[in-house]
């Protein structure tokens, strides 16, 4: 769900592509867009699972000041997604807890 | 230790027109961002300012950043961005996680002569059955994601609160072709402006007034949300509870200015629920109760871009005038003029609280 035509922002010119992968699938990312709007247009809106009650957390605030958003990031827990950049061939994995990937 | 003469922490609109303000008379400024672009929540503000035209209005947030980092550029302001202030201590020095070129950090202290803290505000949430589900989030941040990072949280969508960010973001979302079901607003009147309210009931959004949210519902993110009534006690009515199928929540529900910096050095604060909640105070010149420690922007109090664009130049100007890059005259003749732009943009019945209220910071800062 991209907003690709708009009113006022007019077209999206941002055309180059990097490939990453999410929980072991490939996904396709516009070059220098935040992690989480590459999910958020690939339809993924989980970002992780709380400690105890293991519940969906999605995005919250945007800016990164919540954490609600945070992910395995090439294996780095707790990287907030809605302020870091996608690189190409980047790993990202949905976060289980304080910091393990696979819970 | 590094030395400057300002450090700036926060390079959104107050933070910059502090630091544009100030540079322009020959200071030495620097300003520290936590994000990778300064210009803070201008970007995703894509309307056209209200005011008259000594306050920019009719142009739009994005562009006055765009504008305002041109300036900064000109007049040779240092912008330090993926940097984090950490800490303001004594004899103020201010503590910076610095990130450099190739992605390592470094602590920095910096000897500074005066520090400005401009560091905003965060969201409000709401609490209800089922707020922490996917899908449930701020109106800013659905104002980010659609206007800056153009993707869209959801499809159909509920906001919840009506005053001027839900209105304004309800239309926006529109604009960015998300289907919105309705605005919820528990008080009996709503709380923004009457045109951005009729903008969006022409193009089909119904405003619920005295409604509230029961619950939101979904397996693994929102599906839908009941929304009730409420009686003049703020109390839900039963019998009028309302499905809507939506996929996304956003909650508008005010702001609250981020105060730690200025707690963490002494700053005296006020309880004061109109301008979002405890505020450090400050004087004329946008001075806190710690001389050389200077508060611009939403931080001290929740109020709208063109103020704090506004009090950024005072404090500015206070700090050239203070380091002896302008005389006493000459500062008393911009700041008088600052003065009564932000007494315009204070008027109204929609100003006169926040006026009252700031009123109130400058007379405790003097006792």
């Amino acid at each position: 769900m991209r907003v690709d035509d708009h009113i006022i922002l007019g077209k999206d010119e941002r055309k180059k592509m990097v490939e990453i992968k999410v929980d072991g699938k490939s996904i396709q990312a516009k070059k220098g867009e935040m992690i989480v709007a590459a999910l958020m247009a690939n339809g993924i809106r989980i970002n992780r699972y709380t400690v105890k009650k293991k519940e969906p957390r999605g995005i919250f605030c945007g800016v990164g000041q919540c954490t609600d958003c945070v992910m395995v990031v090439n294996g780095k827990p707790n990287v907030r997604t809605c302020i870091t950049p996608v690189e190409d061939g980047m790993i990202i994995e949905t976060q289980y807890g304080v910091g393990k990937s696979n819970g | 230790m590094i030395e400057k003469e300002v450090v700036i922490i926060g390079g959104g609109p107050s933070g910059l027109s502090a630091a544009v303000e100030a540079a322009k008379r020959g200071t030495e400024v620097l300003v520290v961002d936590e994000n990778l672009r300064a210009g803070g929540q201008l970007f995703k503000q894509i309307h056209k300012f209200f005011g008259s035209s000594a306050h920019r209005a009719g142009i739009r947030g994005i562009d006055i950043a765009i504008e305002l980092l041109k300036e900064a550029e000109k007049y040779g302001v240092e912008v330090w961005l993926n940097s984090v202030a950490i800490g303001i201590f004594k004899e103020k020095k201010a503590a910076i996680k610095k990130t450099l070129a190739d992605n390592s950090e470094k602590l920095e202290i910096i000897q500074a002569k005066k520090i400005v803290i401009a560091t905003g505000a965060s969201e409000n949430a709401v609490s209800f059955k089922g707020w922490t589900l996917p899908g449930v989030m701020g109106a800013g941040a659905a104002q980010t994601m659609i206007n800056v990072n153009r993707v869209l949280p959801g499809k159909r969508i509920l906001m919840i609160g009506s005053g001027n960010v839900g209105l304004i973001v309800t239309y926006q979302l529109l604009q960015a072709g998300a289907e919105v079901v309705g605005v919820i607003e528990a008080a009996p009147q709503i709380g923004g402006y009457g045109v951005h309210a009729a903008k969006i009931r022409r193009a089909g959004v119904p405003i619920y007034t005295s409604h509230t949210i029961q619950e939101a519902i979904g397996k693994k993110s929102v599906e839908k949300a009941v929304i009730c009534k409420v009686n003049d006690k703020w109390q839900p009515i039963r019998g009028t509870e309302k499905i809507l199928y939506v996929d996304a929540i956003t909650i508008a529900a005010g702001l609250k200015p981020l105060i730690e910096l200025a707690m963490m050095h002494d700053c005296k604060c006020s309880f004061l629920p109109q301008l979002g909640g405890w505020v450090p105070i400050h004087d004329k010149n946008m001075e806190s109760t710690n001389p050389g420690i200077y508060l611009v922007g939403d931080v001290t109090g929740v109020e709208e871009a063109n103020t704090a664009l506004e009090e950024g130049r005072l404090a500015g100007t206070a700090i050239a005038e203070a380091l002896k890059y302008i005389s006493f005259e000459d500062a008393r003749k911009i700041k008088k003029e600052i003065w009564q732009r932000l007494n315009e943009l204070r008027m109204g019945p929609f100003g006169e609280a926040r006026m009252l209220a700031k009123n109130n910071i400058l007379t405790s800062c003097k006792i």
